[in-house]
């Protein structure tokens, strides 16, 4: 059985600039950050992300900027940063190119990758916006070769004449995910609710996977039900514990409230922003001191899950 | 008994609460409309089941969710799914009753932007999160209930950008443009409770909250509103208000301020 075990920064290496990126997760959940902070360090530029409903993790990388353009439904750590500042502010100043979806129409097109369709139908999006006013101009999507031909065709079903939107099938140079198991051969467990992460990795060239935990192969093939995305489709596994932080992981631990609105205050400002990723990015060499920095410890502990709920029943939290 | 004073934001959620039945299923959107659920579910309909986008399906949740994606909406859950399985078989598939949102802008019709304001798109004035889910939402559940803070820069005639269909301009314009949902039910705001005529989909004031008036309504909304037929909302309860405040949200996460 072939091992994929790499140390995060020989994963990051694999991760050249200008790639187009999926990255796993939802909102406040389950964002392999631990990878893209390398990937931050390692002065990566150019990406092109496909996202649905991204949080900070994206937010950041924007900052950073290492992303020339992002397709997305939504950027928000739900109501504890209500607006990623980030996608805020790039947007309004014009330093970033992006396409608005909504969360199912960009379900769809990673649905579509996976299976190895062109398109996919879709009955979201009637009647919006989205399908009026395009975010990226007729010129870019041509002078780009990762931008699909157009946004989105409006059809009349050949069948029952009914009104349905295609939208085009996305097809990503890496998935970047974190879960909570995986086998040295790159055998995927997922727990709580698996987002759209097994369509994104099946719709991805490459899949470099971080991990909560590392088990044997065989221990996860005892429970195969449980499984979600088969090694042949993996390329690499990176055993990074906390790996999500600030981000929570069901089973493991809790978001970080206090961290992601220290992030979201910071990020307002572009002084702020140079300041977070000089202390928590540039200014550790590893996730080690990543997570000494953020409260060592003490505050890892305090995220743990509690058994039976899979967070922190009893977390404090307030919005931003 | 001592009647308990209530926030606005306290109405509001209540109010929302109350436009749900028992046994249906609720599709809901991050912040006030989860409230709005777990109050629903804890006073008059027990057995409503709700759905979030990023996979939990049918939880009996114990504490507030900071969005749709929090492990929080697992608890107790019939199912841990993902947006595959949501979107295509509980949305699309049409076994939603009620889709539960809000929005930062809602015009005459109903039509909600969470995406941009300003008049360019591509060059806004201040750039929101994204549809997420809402537009999806909005054209695929039974009905949609909104709510908003009510304030007249939200409520302008027309949004600036259209993320989430309403009743699109009025009269039969939703059907024709195929969408197969039914269309915004009732907006709930910390004023009262807007809803819409058949046939014109035209709005109207169904009722204000106490201490608010159809004046103050008008005043603060940027198109015309016929309040002939308002009337008073009904205070909450003193059990929608513990329940709300005790259970939904102890830690005074929306409620406070």
């Amino acid at each position: 059985m072939q091992n994929k075990l790499l140390e995060l920064t020989a994963a990051a290496q694999q991760i050249n600039s200008g790639a187009s990126l999926a990255i796993g997760g939802f909102t406040s959940q389950r964002h392999p950050t631990a990878l893209l902070r390398e990937l931050i360090r390692q002065k990566r530029k150019d990406f092109v992300v496909y996202a649905h409903s991204a949080g900070s993790e994206l937010d950041l990388l924007i900052g950073a900027g290492c992303v020339r353009r992002v397709e997305a439904a939504y950027l928000a750590d739900g109501v504890l940063a209500p607006i990623a500042p980030n996608w805020r502010r790039f947007i309004e100043s014009g330093e970033l190119e992006f396409e608005d979806y909504s969360n199912a129409a960009m379900m769809a097109r990673f649905t579509a990758g996976a299976m190895g369709l062109p398109f996919f139908p879709t009955l979201s999006m009637l009647g919006t916006d989205m399908l009026e006013q395009d975010g990226l101009s007729p010129e870019s999507r041509e002078r780009d070769p990762e931008a699909a031909v157009c946004k989105a065709v409006l059809m009349d079903c050949p069948f029952s004449k009914r009104k349905v939107v295609l939208v085009p099938a996305i097809t990503t140079d890496f998935c970047l995910l974190h879960v909570q198991k995986a086998s040295p051969a790159g055998l995927v467990r997922i727990e709580g609710q698996e987002f759209l992460d097994v369509q994104m990795a099946l719709a991805s060239r490459r899949v470099i996977v971080t991990c909560e935990e590392l088990v044997d192969d065989e221990e996860l093939r005892r429970e195969p039900e449980r499984n979600r995305i088969p090694s042949f489709a993996v390329h690499g596994v990176v055993h990074v514990p906390f790996g999500a932080h600030p981000h929570g992981v069901h089973n493991y631990y809790d978001y970080d409230p206090d961290h992601l609105i220290l992030y979201n205050n910071s990020a307002e400002t572009e002084d702020g922003l140079v300041r977070y990723l000089d202390r928590f990015v540039y200014g550790v060499e590893d996730q080690a001191s990543y997570l000494n920095a953020v409260g060592g410890r003490v505050q890892l502990e305090a995220l743990k899950a509690h058994s039976g709920f899979g967070y922190n029943p009893k977390l404090r939290r307030r919005v931003a | 008994m001592k009647i308990l004073q209530h926030s606005t934001t306290e109405i509001m959620v209540v109010a929302a609460a109350r436009e749900i039945a028992d046994g249906e299923v609720v599709f809901a959107g991050t912040g006030l409309p989860i409230l709005g659920a777990m109050l629903a579910q804890r006073m008059h309909a027990p057995n409503c089941d709700i759905v979030f986008e990023a996979g939990a399906v049918a939880p009996r949740m114990l504490h507030l969710p900071m969005s749709v994606g929090d492990s929080r909406t697992l608890f107790g859950a019939a199912q841990a799914a993902g947006l595959f399985d949501v979107f295509n078989y509980i949305l699309q598939g049409g076994r939603v009753d009620v889709g539960f949102l809000g929005g930062a802008q809602i015009d005459r019709y109903g039509n909600l932007n969470s995406t941009a304001l300003g008049p360019d798109y591509r060059h806004p004035k201040v750039r929101l999160p994204g549809s997420g889910g809402s537009a999806d939402v909005s054209a695929l559940s039974s009905r949609t209930v909104i709510i908003a803070r009510h304030e007249k820069r939200r409520f302008p005639e027309r949004v600036d950008y259209r993320t989430s269909p309403g009743w699109l301009v009025g009269g039969n314009s939703r059907e024709r443009a195929g969408i197969p949902g039914g269309g915004p039910a009732a907006v709930v705001t910390t004023l009262g409770v807007i809803k819409y005529r058949p046939i014109t989909r035209e709005p109207y004031l169904a009722s204000y909250h106490p201490g608010a008036t159809p004046l103050n309504v008008k005043a603060e909304t940027g198109f015309e509103i016929d309040c002939s037929e308002a009337v008073e909302t009904s205070a909450p309860s003193n059990d929608e208000l513990e329940i709300l405040r005790r259970v939904v949200d102890p830690e005074g996460i929306f409620l406070r301020g």
